[in-house]
């Protein structure tokens, strides 16, 4: 019980910075909505997808899965900013869960993609992007998306606890996500691609996130199912085992890495 | 009853090449001050992390209140406060909301988290800055919130790890008035300085170590009879030296008067500080000498580790680069 009700203490202490300097939430929403609006009007004209309402349809899905796998970076940043301060050092020396620290985190950067998310979708609306799907699917589309984010976020605390630097944070994590996501479904179909980099991009977890984001949310999957490679046939499916596996993986070996944080 | 106990610590870094801690033994008595004097880089903050549950030695033995370190961490967490060179409390939260977050992290009710933390407010004198964010705050400021957050469970034993090193002399002063207050109230404190001035003031018995080493131990009246206590120096023109050197013998009572000729300076210890420099002030105007300087020297570190060693106190640079990346931070 004391595990859980730590980590949410640390959590509130991310919900308070943010109630503290209300630019962090302003700054966290802005590039994305920037994305979504150069993405519809940059592209968006010149990109003919063939489907009732235009490519913002297939946009959207992509660039919520985007924003949830840069989760990764500001958990590592955040995390390694701590580690500097000596902040993690005095959670260390307190009486608590040794993982608490950690979801706590997690689960904050997570809270954090709640108001990110919903301020996309109102600006998507407002561009033209319609759900087909129903209430039902739409939010679990949101849901889906909300624990892709908290599964990438655990990369970022591996990434964020390995780091000495938050520069060094910051470069490495934007190394990390700018790669998987465009190497995806996300904003141009695979078929355009060389062979090989076709397959890799249709069994990138990001790709199968994106291609079942569009299904929730009313959509044939148009940019997927190119090579018809199993990730591409069953999205929905493969996207909850990745989500398993990043957790299975980066959790446990982060849990580790906090409790020999100083050994370094 | 020993409050803390270590015995035989060795800590390595890099795969052995560094060396932090070489064979490092201490122990505290319950309700008295350690001081742990030593230069950069000598193993201070390696035994303090090791001793607060943060790192765990390659070998030896560490207890604390009792309780076996390495083997019931936890245990040792719930009765320990650290409060270590970099104020480490969340620099945009509020004084307020720091002390809030960590008494709720030691468990405390919602209410007993308020009451402790306003007490602690007061008692550090942050009450009228409890709901400004620390990032406002001065040095001083952030060393006494850190300091307040250790202390929220009122910890048996406290370790401060260099708790004046970047402060102002003012910042300073405020400091020891709260560490004073704080041993009055009976904790059992290991600090550790650089400041030999710092562990006389706070200290009830020093040990200096250098190179992962306690090399010396005791009272700080022992190691400074020791290091040879105060001097009394006085630089004056060429033809006065003969004159000063007289007054010099005459003011410290006679042993030990140096006299060099290249830098017109004349010393000798002195036992009775500032009241040797009045006279010695007095006597030269009586005899229309006027000094180019004359003041009361005490020993330095480097005095300490020159009496003790034979070399005088220097850096290890590598250890301390490989212990503050990632911990450092703009000023």
């Amino acid at each position: 019980m004391n595990a859980i009700s730590d980590a949410l203490i640390i959590t509130k202490r991310q919900l308070l910075q943010l109630a503290r300097v209300p630019e962090l939430i302003l700054f966290s929403i802005i590039q994305p909505i920037m994305f979504v609006l150069l993405f519809r009007f940059v592209f968006g004209g010149s990109i003919d997808t063939g489907q009732p309402g235009g490519y913002v349809q297939l946009l959207m899905p992509g660039i919520f899965v985007q924003t949830v796998a840069f989760t990764l970076a500001a958990t590592a940043v955040g995390l390694t900013a701590d580690m500097q301060k000596g902040l993690i050092d005095r959670f260390r020396s307190l009486p608590i869960s040794r993982s608490a620290v950690l979801f706590g985190r997690t689960l904050g950067d997570a809270a954090l993609n709640i108001v990110v998310l919903t301020a996309m979708g109102l600006t998507g609306y407002i561009v033209g992007w319609r759900p087909t799907s129903g209430l039902f699917n739409v939010f679990l589309g949101f849901s889906f998306l909300l624990v892709f984010g908290f599964a990438m976020s655990w990369v970022g605390v591996l990434i964020g606890l390995s780091v000495r630097e938050e520069r060094v944070a910051t470069n490495a994590t934007f190394i990390a996500v700018f790669p998987l996501t465009f190497l995806s479904n996300a904003f141009a179909p695979t078929t355009g691609m060389p062979k090989p980099l076709q397959y890799i991009a249709e069994w990138n977890p990001v790709s199968t996130m994106v291609a079942a984001c569009r299904q929730l949310f009313g959509l044939e999957n148009q940019f997927g199912a190119t090579a018809g490679s199993f990730p591409s046939e069953n999205p929905l499916m493969m996207s909850i085992v990745y989500m398993i596996l990043i957790m299975a993986v980066f959790i446990p070996l982060s849990v580790r890495k906090y409790n020999n944080s100083s050994k370094r | 009853m020993k409050a803390v106990i270590a015995e035989g610590l060795i800590k390595t870094y890099n795969k052995g090449s560094i060396k932090a801690l070489d064979g490092l033994s201490l122990d505290v008595e319950e309700g008295t001050v350690l001081g742990v004097l030593g230069p950069n880089g000598a193993g201070k903050t390696t035994t303090v992390r090791i001793l607060a549950t943060l790192l765990a030695p390659d070998s030896g033995r560490v207890s604390v209140a009792g309780i076996d370190v390495l083997k019931h961490p936890d245990e040792v967490r719930k009765i320990i406060g650290l409060s270590g060179q970099y104020a480490a409390v969340d620099e945009t939260l509020t004084g307020w909301d720091n002390l809030i977050m960590f008494g709720r992290l030691y468990h405390l009710s919602a209410n007993a988290a308020k009451s402790r933390a306003i007490e602690l407010l007061e008692q550090f004198n942050l009450t009228e800055a409890a709901k400004r964010p620390i990032r406002t705050y001065s040095g001083g400021m952030r060393r006494r919130l850190d300091l307040a957050a250790s202390l929220i469970i009122r910890p048996k034993v406290l370790f401060l790890d260099e708790p004046t090193t970047g402060l102002d002399p003012r910042g300073r002063q405020d400091m020891w008035g709260v560490i004073d207050d704080l041993v009055k109230g009976g904790v059992t404190l290991l600090l550790t300085t650089q400041y030999l001035e710092e562990a006389d003031h706070l200290a009830d018995e020093i040990a200096v170590i250098d190179h992962g080493k306690v090399i010396a131990r005791g009272t700080s009246d022992l190691l400074k009879k020791q290091v040879g206590g105060e001097r009394l120096e006085i630089v004056v023109e060429n033809q006065d030296l003969t004159a000063a050197k007289e007054i010099v013998a005459q003011v410290s009572g006679g042993g030990g008067i140096n006299v060099d000729e290249g830098l017109r300076q004349v010393s000798a210890p002195v036992t009775t500080g500032s009241k040797a420099l009045i006279e010695a002030a007095k006597l030269l105007d009586e005899k229309g000498i006027h000094p180019l300087d004359i003041g009361l020297k005490r020993p330095s570190l480097d005095d300490v580790f020159l009496a003790l060693t034979g070399h005088v106190a220097e850096e290890k640079k590598d250890e301390e680069v490989l212990l503050t990346q990632g911990r450092k931070r703009g000023k």
